[in-house]
C-alpha cells in the first residue's frame, strides 16, 4: 500500500533520511520507532510530500507521488489521511467545521457532508461536541476530533505522527482501540510513528526501527522478535543487565513450555527477570533464566528447537 | 463662543472626519489586505516563496512607512488630481490617507498571518487544499481576530492623520481645531473639539477589540 525506496532527505548539514526503503502491505499498522532526531517525522511528511525528498520514490495505493504534478498531488492526498502529533486543528471553526474541511476541500454537497461529519463524530464519540472549539476541548478530544477529520475523505491510507504522546495512558488506549477498530472494520492501512513501545504492543503488525537517517531493522513483529540480537525485542522487553550464566529466551509464539522443562529434564529453572504480554495479537516476550543441572544443555536444545530465540549470556 | 455657534461646527467637522476615515478605511483594506497576504506568502517558507518579489514589495513598504504623513499628503498631490479630478477637500483627501495607511495596515496582515500556525496551513496542505483555499478558508479565518485587532490600529492611525489633512483643505475635526482653537483663540471650541476627537478614538478602539474578542475562539 505504501512503498518508499531509496528515500533521501537532507536540510543543509543534516542528512535526515539516508536511503529509507520501506514497505506497508495493504490493511497492516506499521510502527516506526527511533531516537528523538532520527527523522521519523520527516519520513512520514514525505510520504505524502509535505517535505519533498531530495531523492527516491513514494507510491501510495499504486500511484507514484513522486512523479505526480501539483493537482494530481492534491488530489492524491485526499486519499491519505493525516493525524499531526499536535493536532493542527483550525481554531476558528467548531468541531463540526473542522471535520467537514476535507470534504469541503473535496466538494461535497452540504447535506452529504453534514451527514458524513455526523457520522464521523458518533464514530470517534464526540457527537455531544459538535459545536465546541478546539480551544474547549480537552487533548485527547481533540486528538479525536483529530483522528475523524483524518478518516473523514475515507482515505486509503492513514499517517500517525505521535498521535497519542501528548496523552494519558488511559486515552491513549482509548484512541488505539479505536484506530485498532478502523483497522479491522475498514481494512485501513496506518503508518504510525511513536517512541512509545506500548503503542507498538498494543496495535502494531510490523515495526521498523530508525537511526540516524536509517532504517535498521523492519519486518513482522514476531519475525523481529525471532531474531538475534533484535533491538526491537531489546526495547519492546527491557532486561535487567545479563550475568554470566543466564540465558535470554525470547518468544513470540504460544509457548507453554517453560514449566515443562523442570519436568522433562534434569533442571532447575530460576526466573532472574523478563515480561511476556499479548503483542499482535500473540503472546511474546524476553525472559532472563537460570537454568541449573544436569540437562541444562539438554534443555536448551529443546527450547532452540521449539523455535524459541535462546542466547546464552556471556 | 457658545454652544449653539459650536454645535453646527462641529457636526459637520465630525462628518468630514467620517467620510475621509471611512472611505480611506474601505480602500486601505481593499489594497492593504491582498499586499499583506502578499508580503507573508512569498516569505521563505511561505505559501508562494519568492525572495525577489518580497524584497521589492517590503522596500515600497518601508518607503511608505518612513515617509512622515504631511509630507506624503503634499508628494501625491498630483496622483490625487488623476484620480479625483481636484486636489483639495474632503474627497481629495482620501487619497493620501489610504496611500499612508496602506503599507501600515499590509504590515499588521503580515504580521496576523504570520501567527497563524505552520502546523494548521500543512494540515490543509495534507488534505489536498490548495493555495487559493488556504488563503480564503484557513489563513484569514485564523487570522480574523488580529486582523481585526490590526485594523482597529489602523483607523485610530486614520482619524489622527486626518487632523491633519486641514493642510489640502480636507476639513474635520483637527482641521477646526487648528483653524478656531489655534489661529482665533476660541479655547473653548479647541477643547470640545478635542474631547470629541478623545470620544471617538476611544469609541473605535473599544468597539474593535470587542468584535477582535468576539471572533478569537483561542
Ligand atoms: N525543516 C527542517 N529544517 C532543518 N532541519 C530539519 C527540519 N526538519 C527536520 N530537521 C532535522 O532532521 C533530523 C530529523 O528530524 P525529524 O523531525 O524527522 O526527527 P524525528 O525522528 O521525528 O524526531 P522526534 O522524535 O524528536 O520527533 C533532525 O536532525 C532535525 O533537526
Ligand atoms: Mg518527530
Amino acid at each position: 500500500m505504501i512503498t518508499v525506496s531509496g528515500l533521501r532527505k537532507a536540510y543543509g548539514d543534516v542528512v535526515a533520511l539516508d536511503g529509507v526503503d520501506l514497505h506497508v502491505g495493504k490493511g497492516e499498522i506499521f510502527g516506526v520507532l527511533g531516537r528523538s532526531g532520527a527523522g521519523k517525522s520527516t519520513l512520514l511528511r514525505c510520504v505524502n510530500l509535505l517535505e519533498r525528498p531530495d531523492e527516491g520514490v513514494v507510491t501510495v495505493d499504486g500511484r507514484e507521488l513522486t512523479a505526480l504534478g501539483p493537482a494530481d498531488l492534491r488530489r492524491a492526498r485526499r486519499r491519505i489521511g493525516m493525524i499531526h502529533q499536535h493536532f493542527a486543528l483550525l481554531s476558528s471553526r467548531t468541531v463540526a467545521g473542522n471535520v467537514a474541511f476535507p470534504l469541503e476541500v473535496m466538494g461535497v454537497g452540504r447535506a452529504a457532508r453534514a451527514r458524513r461529519v455526523a457520522e464521523m463524530l458518533d464514530l470517534v464519540g464526540l457527537a455531544d461536541r459538535a459545536g465546541a472549539y478546539p480551544a474547549q476541548l480537552s487533548g485527547g478530544q481533540k486528538q479525536r476530533v483529530g483522528i475523524a477529520r483524518a478518516l473523514a475523505a475515507e482515505p486509503s491510507v492513514l499517517l500517525s505522527d505521535e498521535a497519542t504522546s501528548a496523552l494519558d495512558p488511559a486515552t491513549t488506549q482509548s484512541i488505539l482501540a479505536l484506530l485498532r477498530r478502523l483497522n479491522r472494520e475498514l481494512g485501513l492501512t496506518i503508518l504510525l510513528i511513536t517512541h512509545e513501545m506500548d503503542v507498538i504492543k498494543a496495535v502494531c503488525d510490523s515495526a521498523a526501527i530508525m537511526s540516524a537517517g536509517r532504517i535498521t531493522e523492519a519486518g513482522p513483529i514476531p519475525d523481529l522478535l525471532a531474531k538475534p540480537g533484535s533491538r526491537l525485542a531489546a526495547e519492546l522487553f527491557p532486561l535487567p543487565p545479563a550475568e554470566p550464566g543466564t540465558v535470554t529466551v525470547t518468544l513470540a509464539a504460544d509457548q507453554t513450555l517453560l514449566s515443562r522443562l523442570a519436568r522433562a529434564y534434569d533442571v532447575e529453572v530460576a526466573l532472574a527477570g523478563g515480561a511476556v504480554e499479548p503483542v499482535a495479537g500473540v503472546p511474546a516476550g524476553r525472559l532472563r533464566l537460570r537454568i541449573t543441572g544436569a540437562g541444562t544443555a539438554a534443555a536448551l536444545a529443546d527450547l532452540r528447537e521449539r523455535g524459541l530465540l535462546v542466547e546464552e549470556d556471556a | 463662543m457658545t454652544w449653539s455657534e459650536m454645535s453646527p461646527l462641529l457636526w459637520e467637522a465630525t462628518g468630514q472626519t467620517a467620510v475621509m476615515v471611512g472611505w480611506s478605511t474601505l480602500f486601505t483594506v481593499l489594497f492593504g489586505l491582498p499586499l499583506g497576504v502578499c508580503l507573508a506568502g512569498t516569505d521563505r517558507g511561505g505559501l508562494f516563496p519568492a525572495p525577489a518579489v518580497r524584497r521589492v514589495l517590503g522596500l515600497i513598504v518601508n518607503v511608505g512607512r518612513s515617509l512622515p504623513f504631511i509630507v506624503l499628503m503634499i508628494a501625491v498631490i498630483p496622483l490625487t488630481r488623476v484620480l479625483t479630478g481636484t486636489t483639495i477637500g474632503t474627497t481629495a483627501a482620501v487619497v493620501p490617507l489610504t496611500i499612508g495607511a496602506v503599507p501600515f495596515f499590509a504590515r499588521l496582515v503580515e504580521t496576523a498571518l504570520r501567527e497563524v500556525g505552520r502546523d494548521v496551513v500543512q494540515a490543509a496542505e495534507a488534505m489536498g487544499a490548495g493555495r487559493v483555499r488556504i488563503v480564503t478558508r484557513v489563513l484569514l479565518p485564523e487570522a480574523l481576530p488580529g486582523l481585526v485587532a490590526g485594523l482597529t490600529v489602523t483607523v485610530v492611525t486614520l482619524i489622527s492623520y486626518s487632523a491633519m489633512a486641514g493642510v489640502i483643505g480636507g476639513g474635520g475635526l483637527g482641521d477646526l481645531a487648528v483653524r478656531y482653537g489655534y489661529q482665533r483663540f476660541e479655547t473653548t471650541l479647541m477643547v470640545v473639539t478635542v474631547v470629541v476627537l478623545v470620544v471617538v478614538v476611544q469609541l473605535a478602539q473599544t468597539l474593535g477589540d470587542a468584535v477582535a474578542r468576539r471572533l478569537s475562539h483561542r
